[in-house]
């Protein structure tokens, strides 16, 4: 299935929970368009349906009803190990919480896509590296997260959902974990290294502080987007000195 | 993945090592327990399986085990010998008696009287002497633990004398009999002798104990001494099989041990379960990250079971290091000698504690397995 652009496409896109009285209507009709090459941001109040609709996208939850299409396929049509891989290859997580391996060191949490995906220890770690050199973090290789500024612990997560090359990336809240100055230098990496023709991204927020960064702005709200704003995305500044 | 999993597991050291330290506990008590168990309830058979001439043991119909004998006539040596089947047959005295050392010490002890003219039935292994020397007057070979019982800290030599029943009894022989169950001391003298040392007996025919004709199955020949005789015919593997099921059933010995096996078990399945259930529950972010950037559940299962066979493998390890150590420092220790660590313990506590780490783990896997990966974007 051709892409023609357009990284996911949703439409009329449901997700129920639960059933007779405890049944709640998280998603009510979603229609999307995600462009690669684009930041897109799901923006709202706190139980507007963001994570839902986020989870849905990435096939983590499937949707109740409507057509999704992602990156040309319909994870409905997916079977479960077929819908893991197509995680594994296209994809790319950024989560509020890091969620870093504590065991591990950063370039082997960065390693850990490759190494699901069933590339050697020693090569992956090594391209684990060699990722976090690219986000200046090479002195921070061999640190473990616990020995990480919230902020680093990020870039090294960022770095996780960019190491396999992705087509996708879904972040959850990038920033609500971090201070206003350290999360505008994340948004400038992710901005800076995540977007490029071919890939999109995908962010969840409310912090308005960020808005910038986004190419498209969906406002969510109970379970329905109220509102697409097209936006002019900020370029991080080490971009406009290129 | 499966230095994710390892370094996953040791990350934690305190938890890594109080599973480790469980499962080497329970395995331990598993099988020190279970080896002093073997060990002792083997000791009722210990003078049955010392006799290595003989293969048949015939005594009175109702006779229980070996320690309880009730005489049978002389002539029942005859019938014995007449039956088909049976190539000889020598009597045997198994009995108690009392003895009495130089300096007033005295014990119960365990005597064998063995047939003069073969001395079958004698000990398997002589430390000091020779048992052509129980043809002398009065000769009985000890055991070195009665030895030492008599005479302690003096060297193991020939030449001293006991006395039972108000008479001399002259050790010309120190033996390594099995331990008995009791620990008693074992003296051996010859049948003819052994009336003196006990007093009067109407009948000393504990046992006669035959052999078989070559190529005669033992079974057989037990089969044809009873229906020719009306006694009870065993084989030295069934007579001390007797033995054991005597003990088994009549003593609170089993009761005893399987209490602390029964706690060795749950200690060993509840605090290793419940440790690296914990230890799952806690890494279930990590988990749920894992099974959302793309890991197969296949793949996370490889990976706690992998976590579970090191705990286990290590634990198991440790603990069969602590119970070799143990009986290594014990098995020359004259009150516990003859309790070893058998070989088929060990394996079978490898198969508790696999059955045990499984179980364990196996809760952690379906925790995880029911894990939605959504959960990670839940902050």
């Amino acid at each position: 299935m051709t892409t023609n652009g357009i990284a996911v496409l949703s439409q009329d896109v449901t997700k129920v929970f639960g059933r007779g009285d405890t049944q709640v209507q998280a998603l009510r009709g979603i229609d999307l368009n995600i462009r690669l090459g684009e930041l897109t941001m799901l923006v709202g109040p706190s139980g507007s349906g963001k994570t839902t609709l986020l989870s849905v996208i990435t096939g983590l939850l499937d949707a109740t009803s409507g057509d999704l299409v992602v990156l040309g396929r319909r994870p409905a049509e997916l079977s479960g190990e077929d819908l893991i891989l197509f995680r594994r290859e296209n994809l790319g997580f950024v989560f509020q919480q890091f969620n870093l391996i504590p065991a591990l060191t950063a370039a082997e949490n960065v390693a850990v896509p490759l190494l699901a995906g069933g590339v050697k220890r020693q090569e992956a770690v090594a391209r684990g590296e060699e990722f976090l050199a690219t986000l200046g973090m090479a002195h921070r290789a061999h640190a473990l997260p616990s020995e990480l500024s919230g902020g680093e612990q990020q870039r090294v997560a960022l770095a996780r959902a960019l190491v396999h090359e992705p087509k996708l990336i879904v972040c959850d809240e990038p920033t609500s974990a971090l201070d206003g100055g350290t999360g505008h230098a994340v948004m400038e990496l992710l901005s800076a290294t995540a977007v490029r023709p071919g890939r999109a991204v995908i962010i969840v927020t409310h912090d308005a502080r960020i808005f910038d960064f986004a190419d498209q702005i969906a406002h969510m709200d109970d379970g329905r987007i109220t509102s697409l704003e097209e936006n002019r995305r900020m370029v991080p500044p080490q971009l406009l000195r290129h | 993945m499966n230095f994710v999993a390892l370094k996953m597991l040791v990350a934690d050291r305190a938890k890594y090592f109080s599973l480790i330290f469980a499962i080497a506990f329970a395995s331990f008590l598993l099988a020190n327990q279970v080896s002093i168990f073997i060990g002792i309830m083997t000791r009722p058979a210990s003078q049955i399986q010392d006799v290595v001439d003989a293969d048949i043991w015939v005594m009175d119909p109702q006779t229980l085990y070996g320690d309880e004998v009730y005489a049978l006539r002389d002539y029942d040596l005859y019938r014995v010998r007449s039956v088909p089947g049976v190539e000889w047959a020598v009597p045997l005295y198994k009995g108690n008696g009392r003895a009495k050392g130089p300096d007033g010490r005295f014990r119960t002890v365990i005597l064998m009287g063995l047939d003069d003219a073969t001395l079958v039935g004698a000990p398997r292994k002589m430390l000091v002497g020779s048992l052509q020397d129980l043809d002398q007057p009065d000769a009985a070979i000890i055991d070195k633990a009665g030895y030492l019982y008599f005479f302690p800290g003096q060297p193991l030599e020939v030449g001293k004398t006991l006395q039972m029943n108000e008479r001399r009894v002259l050790i010309v022989g120190i033996s390594d009999a099995s331990a008995p169950f009791q620990s008693f001391p074992v003296l051996h003298t010859r049948y003819s002798q052994a009336l003196g040392f006990v007093g009067r007996e109407r009948n000393l025919l504990s046992f006669v104990l035959a052999k078989p004709t070559p190529g005669t199955p033992v079974e057989k020949v037990c089969k044809g001494i009873e229906a020719a005789t009306g006694l009870r015919a065993r084989s030295t593997a069934e007579f001390s099989l007797d033995a054991f099921l005597f003990y088994l059933r009549n003593t609170g010995i089993p009761v005893n041990f399987g209490i602390t096996v029964i706690i060795a078990l749950v200690v060993g399945t509840v605090i290793p379960g419940q440790t690296f259930y914990i230890f799952t529950v806690e890494s279930l972010k990590q988990f749920g990250a894992l099974k959302a950037i793309g890991v197969t559940n296949r793949r996370i299962v490889g990976m706690i079971l992998l976590q579970a066979l090191v705990v286990g493998g290590t634990g198991y390890a440790l603990g069969m290091g602590i119970t070799a150590a143990f009986f290594a420092r014990t098995m020359n220790y004259l009150p516990t000698r003859g309790i070893i660590f058998p070989w088929q313990v060990m394996a079978a506590v490898g198969v508790v504690v696999l059955v045990v780490v499984g179980l364990a783990s196996l809760i952690s896997v379906r925790r995880v397995l029911v894990l939605e990966p959504a959960v990670v974007f839940r902050g």
